[in-house]
């Protein structure tokens, strides 16, 4: 279970969560959806400890993730796979060693490595690629990789940032299916951010919305589908105008 | 004015504290061996191989330019086998040390610094992070040990050429035998001056790669940034080897 409890954070003075509360159950999916800028990215980074709250915390599997020592926080992070927004593929390494990289770690065997890697491979549609570059690769190849590196390890949770945003229509639909067989097969609890709304009600089994630092609503597809909330309304239909402020949102929180 | 002066000041000494804090960082990943063995061989070779032509190529017309300068200013007073005792000495306690570390300064502290500083920002080192790798460990522990091991020996290469293309120049270029060369080197000569050259280059290396490291991991954003980190590794680096030289002249000499 990972619990959102009351997350502060900002940049420069500049509020960007502010008491940002969410629980995500074990084994569902749950989608968190927000104007670019918003801070999804920044909530997920909070998970694996890449940031420190200004205030509130974050916990998974009752740890608190900021006062966890080192050692603890390598064994939380071993836990989760981290979909990266721009895929963050090690550009010195073939794709190989990038997915293998986590499962070395963890001290696979090398055979074993080899097998989870291509398994892993086959499952993003990528078999064949093992001796790649990431620069030889288009995006939305990397962003595969990328979850291809997080798939691997069979991590108990697995935290998705913008898994299809910029792929075409057909691979993000082939995203969309990945992250659902994921959690079918091996009953992971995910977390995706993204603003792309048809992929929220395929993969999510709740949907979160953040606004202005906070949780605006948050629900199963139905109830997110049949909202009354008007600013949840806007964004879902993608209305250019109405009661959101969306320049206000996209510059995160103006005081 | 006074403000300017403390404030540089503190300046200063929160640099100090920063090389002091990554470097117990560092000692912190040097336990975490599996990591970082097998990609410090990958160093040395791109830090200590890749850097020999560079540091020959310097060490080379060091010497010829010694002999050459030596001669000319021991007209008549100062019998000319000193030039041998000029070169060697200024080969190996000065010039193969210094010049080679400012060279490796741009070299080595550049690419450490652009590297990693890419790697920050294009967020690979946060997914060394989610991997459960400790980055120091992963990416500064190779660097600055294959550093601190490697520059002692691409010096010593140095000093060999240096002494060597001195010595060519004298016979050649000079109306000097190599009898009298090799008695001018060993005239004053000193086991000290060879290891006091390594022990001040095994602390550039050291130097260079750690100024390297912190100055790439702090990137914080964009192609900018990266690019000041690199210029700032590569100042930084030939100031502190400047004063690093000072230091041990007047510690060690
Ligand atoms: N390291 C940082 N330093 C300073 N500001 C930051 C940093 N990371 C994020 N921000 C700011 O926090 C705000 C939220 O950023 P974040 O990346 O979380 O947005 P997002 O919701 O993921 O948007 P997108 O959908 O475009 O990815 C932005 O205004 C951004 O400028
Ligand atoms: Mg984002």
């Amino acid at each position: 279970m990972i619990e959102f409890r009351n997350l502060h954070k900002g940049f420069n003075q500049k509020p960007v969560l502010a008491g940002f509360t969410l629980d995500v159950r074990d084994g569902e999916t749950m989608v968190v959806l927000g104007y670019s800028g918003s801070g999804k990215s920044v909530a997920l980074k909070h998970v694996v400890g890449l940031l420190e709250p200004d205030a509130g915390e974050v916990v998974v599997d009752g740890e608190v993730v900021h006062q966890l020592d080192r050692a603890r926080l390598m064994a939380l992070r071993a836990r989760i796979g981290y979909v990266f927004q721009f895929a963050a593929l090690l550009d010195s390494m073939t794709v190989r060693e990038n997915i293998g990289l986590g499962l070395a770690r963890q001290g696979l065997a090398e055979t074993d490595t080899d097998d989870r890697v291509r398994e892993a491979l086959a499952l993003v549609d990528l078999a064949g690629s093992d001796d790649r570059y990431p620069s030889e690769l288009s995006g939305g190849m990397r962003k595969r990789v990328g979850i291809a590196r997080a798939i691997a390890l069979r991590p108990r949770y697995i935290l998705y940032d913008e898994p299809t945003t910029g792929l075409d229509p057909v691979t993000a639909a082939v995203i969309d299916r990945l992250i659902v067989r994921a959690r079918e097969r091996t009953g992971v609890t995910g977390v995706v951010v993204t603003h792309d709304i048809r992929s929220a009600y395929t993969v999510g089994d709740r949907i979160a919305m953040l606004y202005r630092g906070t949780i605006r609503q948050v629900g199963t597809v139905e109830q997110i589908q049949k909202t009354h909330d008007p600013v949840v309304r806007q964004f879902i239909e993608g209305r250019p105008e109405g009661a959101a402020d969306a320049e206000t949102a996209f510059a995160g929180i103006v005081t | 004015m006074l403000e300017l002066v403390t404030a540089r000041a503190r300046g200063g000494l929160v640099a100090v504290g920063r090389v002091g804090h990554f470097l117990t960082d560092v000692s912190r990943g040097l336990r975490d061996t599996p990591t970082w063995t097998r990609l410090t061989l990958v160093q040395m070779r791109r830090i200590g191989a890749e850097s020999v032509p560079i540091a020959l190529f310097i060490a080379a017309f060091t010497g010829v330019v010694l002999a050459l300068q030596a001669s000319y200013t021991f007209t008549g007073a100062v019998p000319m086998y000193f030039v041998g005792t000029l070169v060697g000495k200024t080969i190996m306690l000065e010039l193969g040390p210094v010049l080679t570390g400012l060279a490796l300064a741009g070299r080595v502290g550049a690419n450490i610094a652009a590297e990693l500083g890419t790697m920050r920002v294009t967020e690979q080192v946060d997914a060394l992070e989610t991997l459960a790798y400790d980055p120091i460990a992963y990416l500064a522990v190779p660097r600055v040990v294959a550093a601190t091991v490697m520059f002692p020996i691409v010096v010593a290469l140095a000093m060999v050429m240096g002494v060597t293309s001195g010595w060519l120049t004298a016979v050649n270029l000079l109306d000097l035998s190599t009898v009298e060369f090799v008695r001018g080197l060993k005239l004053f000569y000193q086991f000290k001056d060879i290891w006091f050259g390594l022990v001040k280059s095994l602390s550039f290396g050291l130097l260079i790669a750690l100024i390297g490291c912190i100055k790439g991991l702090s990137v914080s954003r964009g192609a900018e940034s990266v690019g000041r980190a690199t210029t700032d590794a590569v100042v930084l680096s030939a100031m502190m080897i400047l004063v690093l030289d000072a230091f041990w002249a007047v510690v060690l000499l």
